[in-house]
């Protein structure tokens, strides 16, 4: 039977988890319940963040930090803040899983063979965000770029990004009774006016689109450029044909948005 | 490990990775809950958990150690049915009833939030649950009967002469 840590502290759960190794990290539960119950996954030792204290959201001045443990239904609250972190929250699954889900375990999830799973590593990427983690070398706070290629191995204690002066979020839906995200573009306008754009629903984890950023002003250019910086996934929801037919538009739809927002 | 199930504090003796769907079924013999997909895919598990509706299959119990539990035994007996049963009850909002109980604690969630008897609205409170049979508007049609305050006749419905209430209510 395995070995169950439950910490009571946000340092007593970096401690418990020291370099990780042979350690699952249970947050919200929604993806590594159903693992344990098929039996794809027999834990030998689990460390449950349920009453570790790292959830929370915090504001001071422009800088926005969402600790791990935060719900994703919390996230709908800060819509006039970052309108597409809220709009992208409200596409994941419905209210009960949202209210279980946590941001830390969107960001660490891997992808799933046909379900999505880390919708929001793409409005994160977007926002250029910071993750604040902990494992073998002590604490660690890096680019999500970073993080994103080199997740084993670490807790995830916050992750934090700058309120953008605009920010869009635009997903092609594969109805289900949840909705799936087969493909979701998030655009963002920092306050010095760099325009960032990333997408999910590729193959493997989300991506930034540099060759579609450096056009942002031409969203059809930017759109075509898009395609470029991607390989698409192709699963049960959508054909990498599909995506990629579909990721030029929602790309000029984010973009067109931004600039309405202007 | 403890909870209050229904009102009655419990010890609980499942090892601590337990789906809180476990505990209530096997451990508890509570059998309202229904296991689905447990997956988190269809809502038939749900139950409240501090209030809040949640899918007892994808949360592990020690997760939610000292927690109030809520199953459907816990809203009204057969003799004395809440205000979301009497509703499912005349609205026969239920078929096979395999959905139903995690649809009424959804429901129970949404009225206590004060939910309004909007569609819409409704539809996204029990968005993550799945019914095979019913098509979906008279469940909808009872949740907006008890956000509107409605009360039932259930001896009525009950003889079967109440027919020609079927979907002409909401
Ligand atoms: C019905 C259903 C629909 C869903 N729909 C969507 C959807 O539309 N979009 C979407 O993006 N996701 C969806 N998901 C997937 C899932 O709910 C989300 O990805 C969620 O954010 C995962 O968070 P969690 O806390 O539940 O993760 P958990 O299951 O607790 O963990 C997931 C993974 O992350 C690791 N982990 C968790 N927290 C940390 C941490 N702090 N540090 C290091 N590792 C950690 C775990 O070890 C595990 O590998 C859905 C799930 C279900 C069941
Ligand atoms: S059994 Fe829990 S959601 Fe299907
Ligand atoms: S009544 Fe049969 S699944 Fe809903």
């Amino acid at each position: 039977m395995a070995e169950v840590l439950i910490p009571a502290s946000p340092s007593e759960a970096v401690s418990l988890y020291g370099d990780g190794a042979g350690t699952t990290v249970i947050a919200g539960g929604t993806v590594v319940m159903p693992e344990i119950t098929y039996g794809r996954l027999t834990p030998g030792r689990v460390l449950l963040l349920s009453n570790a204290g790292l959830d929370g959201v915090t504001i001071d001045g422009t800088t926005i930090t969402l600790g791990a443990t935060t719900r994703i239904d919390t996230l709908a609250a800060l819509g006039d803040q970052v309108a597409a972190l809220a709009t992208c929250a409200d596409n994941i699954a419905d209210g009960e899983i949202r209210g279980q889900a946590t941001v830390g375990g969107n960001l660490c999830v891997s992808q799933g063979p046909e379900a999505p799973r880390g919708d929001l590593q793409g409005v994160l990427l977007a926002l250029d965000a910071t993750v604040r983690s902990a494992g073998a070398d002590g604490e660690r706070t890096e680019a999500i770029e970073e993080f994103l290629s080199h997740r084993a191995g670490r807790l995830v204690l916050d992750v934090s990004f700058e309120r953008p002066s605009a920010s869009a979020f635009s997903a092609l839906d594969y109805p289900h009774t949840h909705e799936y995200t087969v493909l979701a573009v998030t655009g963002v306008r920092a306050a010095d006016g760099t325009i960032r754009l990333a997408a999910t629903g590729l193959a493997g984890t989300a991506s930034r689109l540099h060759a579609a950023e450096a056009l942002a002003s031409d969203p059809t250019a930017a759109g075509a450029a898009a395609v470029g910086d991607c390989s698409f996934a192709d699963d049960a929801l959508a054909s990498a044909w599909y995506r990629e037919q579909t990721l030029p538009v929602l790309v000029r739809r984010v973009l067109n948005q931004l600039e309405e927002s202007a | 490990m403890n909870l209050t199930v229904n009102g009655v504090d419990t010890t609980i003796e499942s090892g601590p990775l337990t789906s809180l769907l476990d505990v209530l079924r096997e451990e508890l013999g509570i059998t309202s809950a229904k296991a689905g997909c447990e997956q988190g895919g269809c809502g038939a598990c749900t139950v409240l958990v501090n209030g809040a509706s949640r899918r007892s299959c994808l949360t592990p119990v020690a997760s939610i150690d000292g927690a109030a539990v809520t199953t459907v035994e816990g809203l009204g007996s057969p003799e004395h049915m809440s205000p979301v049963q009497q509703a499912f009850t005349h609205h026969y909002a239920a078929q096979c009833g395999f959905c139903t109980s995690g649809m009424m604690m959804a429901a129970q969630a949404y009225i206590e939030g004060g939910g309004s008897d909007d569609h819409e609205a409704i539809q996204e409170a029990l968005g993550g649950h799945v019914c095979r049979c019913t098509g979906y508007v008279k469940i909808i049609d009872a949740v907006a009967a008890v956000a509107r305050g409605e009360s039932f006749d259930l001896s009525v419905t009950a003889a079967g002469t109440a027919m020609t209430n079927i979907g002409g209510m909401a």
